[in-house]
């Protein structure tokens, strides 16, 4: 059975003849067409300016401004507004640079609480559509559709058009699609015309498109590896693909198997939805460096409290406690240890982690400091009461009631000393 | 070294000293079995370097002298030739060690017996006697109680001990503070002034195996560091965990004054019934004791729930309490009486379980909040 051959209206979605440029229907010029239009179905799905967006679409006076959302006194920016990007402002920029090239941007702290609902509502349409969701962050996701057609009555690309619009129409926020017939390509075409970007990249012309593409567009190849290859003469995608899969492992190993296939677009991975959380974890970067240990103890209990609240939430509890803290130079070091029984409470990750935490204070200044749990399992399990420990089961008690005061009174109605400030 | 012996025999040695060696050594020749030849006994050892076996059994020497091979590799060779084969060894010039039975040959590498790690007891001033059995009951009872923790490796084993109020007691008590299994036997003459020691996990449960097949007498002598036991023909040495066993007797609670007495054997199989359906998401069985009787239930959010009555003598105020489900049942199987006690205080506090009709010994079960 011949494929039809039509395209959609991006804005009322309906069908548009092969070779019209605007939609008979609404007349509008926002038309897709793509040979391959109605059969690829792995699709990747990224907010645009995720965080400046949902904060402009909670507050309409920043609607034409430079949105920055970043902040404090070392901030850097964590998301700039499409309107603050053209006056050269990006991504991971500290603030003060940021600010020289746009001025009259308004800063806004992050929110992490509002970006995450929208973020789970936003995956909740798309888990509407396949149980295929494979997230990557709280603003992007992977898709594959495959074999919903029947399902949804459509294509996948005109259920990804049908997502889109959805979105915008009940969050508020706009999104870039990337459609293709792999991970990789997917994900390249959704930077392809962002923001509010659908992109195609069909299996025709992915060879050729891909080519003359900088390497560094291969998922993998940061900075230093980009240098490494830059030497060898490698540039383009192009370049590696003179190579058998065989010379580029034995020159740069398991990357270098990548490094053919995805050249080649041949990407096997498959789209898995993520279970449960692997960790739990809480950081923090300092206002300033610490080097003081009693200092460096003060600032860690907040943190295993933080843990510890989001663990109870959860009613998951962690067998291993890791301590990361990163030096002044930004070297990061990471501590761990498995508990025998895990834990929910934040009196045994604070016990754990203090002898974690000690050997480190040798004196580095540490700008940040972070507390995680993982190998989780279920909270029935967690601190069983220990015959020989009446005092970790008496601070057990402890904790426990605290968390009921707080449950009735708010969270700041009892703290514990460690917490307060000198 | 030339000897012969039956295949059986040889078995039943090699089976006894393999099970000390590890799978995985980087010292090779711990993964060897040292064999010597001599007065008409073939002398197997096998070593860990904390746990060493010696058995000795009857051969026919055609020549005296000793040598080296894989533990393992010689078990499963000796384990797959047929019944009732004669075995015959011999230790090569070219570094090899021969085995042959009937129509199958092995040549296997062999290391110089010189270079086999010999384990020294040194002194042992403490000795005494005491039937295998008895032996093998003190493990049996505590056993299940060991911890696996190793930040707290003073739990690691069981601690042997005497006591001494009242009738002079030897005393076996494991504990991985949640619960704690103690057993006594009347203290063996020679045993007074022993130190307590901490019988490590691993040899425990090779003593455990050999004492099994035993029925007679086992020596047992004890110094600070080691201990060795002797029965049959098998004497085991090992080291002792260095470190100071914590004050059990704290932890057993005095003034538990509620009583449920129950048939030990039905609880059990009730106990086991309904965990039936406890994973590892959710291990609490829930006991509601009232008047005249007890309802056991498990629930479990992803696969249902199981309720079962027993009748027990119970006359206190009506109690809730949550254990376990794997660690009562462990405690139950250790109940062959036909009456079990249950001492209780409340739901959050400690639990002793003994037979009615054996005082020597006891189980401590911390509860769960359920």
């Amino acid at each position: 059975m011949a494929r039809p051959t039509h395209g959609y209206c991006r804005d009322c979605l309906e069908p548009v003849p092969k070779d019209k440029n605007r939609c008979p229907a609404c007349r509008r010029p926002r038309v897709l067409h793509h040979p391959e239009l109605h059969e690829l179905s792995i699709a990747h799905l990224d907010c645009d300016a995720f965080y400046a967006a949902v904060e402009k679409r909670d507050n309409p006076d920043l609607k034409d401004k430079p949105v920055i959302i970043g902040g404090g006194k070392r901030g850097v920016v964590s998301t700039a507004c499409y309107i603050a990007r053209i006056r050269g402002v990006g991504s991971a920029m500290p603030m003060f640079k940021a600010l020289k090239a746009c001025p009259d941007a308004v800063v806004v702290k992050p929110n992490m609480e509002k970006y995450a609902k929208a973020g789970g509502e936003v995956r909740a349409l798309m888990r509407e559509l396949t149980p295929l969701v494979e997230p990557l962050s709280i603003d992007e996701a992977f898709m594959d559709l495959s074999g919903t057609e029947r399902l949804h009555h459509a294509p996948p690309a005109l259920t990804m058009l049908r997502l889109v619009n959805r979105i915008e129409e009940e969050i508020g926020i706009t999104v870039s699609v990337g459609l293709s017939f792999n991970k990789f390509l997917a994900k390249v075409a959704s930077d392809l015309n962002k923001p509010r970007g659908f992109s195609i990249i069909g299996e025709e012309e992915a060879m050729d498109f891909l080519g003359d593409k900088p390497v560094s567009i291969i998922w993998g190849v940061g900075k230093a590896f980009n240098a490494k290859l830059k030497k060898d003469g490698i540039t383009l995608v192009r370049h590696l693909r003179q190579y058998e899969e065989s010379a580029l492992m034995a020159r740069y190993g398991s990357m270098g198997r990548r490094l053919w296939q995805l050249s080649n677009c041949q990407d096997s991975r498959r789209i898995k939805p993520h279970g449960a959380a692997k960790s739990i974890s809480a950081e923090t970067t300092f206002f300033d460096d610490i080097s003081d240990v009693e200092e460096l103890k003060r600032k860690l209990w907040p943190l295993c409290e933080r843990v510890a609240k989001r663990a109870k939430k959860a009613e998951i509890a962690g067998k291993t406690v890791t301590l990361k803290l990163k030096t002044a130079s930004f070297k990061s070091r990471t501590r761990s240890q498995t508990l025998p029984n895990p834990t929910l409470l934040a009196d045994v990750l604070y016990e754990t982690a203090l002898p974690l935490l000690e050997p480190e204070a040798d004196g580095t200044p540490f700008r940040l400091m972070g507390i995680g749990m993982s190998s989780l399992t279920d909270a029935d399990l967690a601190d069983p009461a220990d015959l020989l420990n009446p005092g970790a089961t008496r601070r057990a008690d402890a904790e426990r009631a605290m968390d009921s005061v707080r449950a009735k009174f708010g969270e700041d109605a009892i703290k514990k000393g460690r917490g307060l400030k000198r | 070294m030339k000897i012969t012996i039956e295949r059986g025999a040889l078995l039943k040695s090699l089976n006894h000293v393999q099970s000390v060696v590890e799978r995985r050594n980087t010292i090779p020749i711990l993964s060897n079995v040292l064999m010597r030849a001599g007065q008409g006994q073939l002398s197997l050892t096998a070593t860990d370097l904390d746990i060493e076996v010696v058995e000795a059994t009857t051969a026919d020497i055609g020549q005296e002298g000793g040598t080296t091979a894989s533990a393992h590799t010689l078990y499963d060779i000796v384990r797959k030739l047929p019944d009732g084969a004669q075995v015959e060894i011999t230790d090569g010039e070219d570094g090899k060690l021969t085995l042959q039975a009937g129509r199958s040959r092995f040549a296997l590498q062999a290391l110089p017996q010189e270079d086999f790690p010999a384990m020294s007891a040194g002194d042992l001033p403490h000795r005494f006697e005491m039937p295998a059995e008895a032996l093998g009951r003190l493990i049996d009872k505590t056993r299940f109680a060991i911890s696996t923790e190793e930040t707290r490796y003073y739990l690691n084993g069981i601690y042997l001990h005497m006591v001494e109020d009242g009738a002079p007691m030897l005393r076996a008590v494991a504990t991985d503070g949640h619960r704690l299994a103690q057993a006594d036997f009347p203290l063996p003459d020679g045993a007074a002034g022993m130190p307590g020691v901490i019988v490590p996990r691993k040899t425990v449960l090779e003593l455990q195996k050999l004492v099994e097949e035993e029925e007679g007498i086992v020596r047992i002598g004890v110094s600070d560091t080691k201990i060795r036991f002797e029965f049959g023909g098998v004497v085991l040495t090992s080291k002792l965990i260095d470190g100071t066993f914590p004050d059990y007797t704290r932890v057993i609670p005095e003034g538990n004054d509620k009583d449920m007495e129950v048939d030990g054997k039905k609880f059990a199989e009730a106990v086991d019934r309904v965990s039936t359906i406890s994973t590892e998401r959710s291990r609490a069985v829930k006991l509601n004791m009232e008047e005249g009787r007890l309802i056991l239930t498990v629930t479990n959010p992803d696969s249902g729930s199981a309720t079962e009555e027993l009748g027990v003598a119970y006359s206190s105020d009506a109690l809730e309490i949550g254990f376990n489900a794997r660690y009562l049942l462990d405690i139950a199987g250790q109940l062959d009486g036909d009456k079990a006690v249950f001492s209780l205080a409340d739901s959050g506090s400690p639990t002793v379980i003994r037979d009615v009709d054996d005082e020597s010994a006891l189980y401590v079960l911390m509860p769960m909040r359920v």
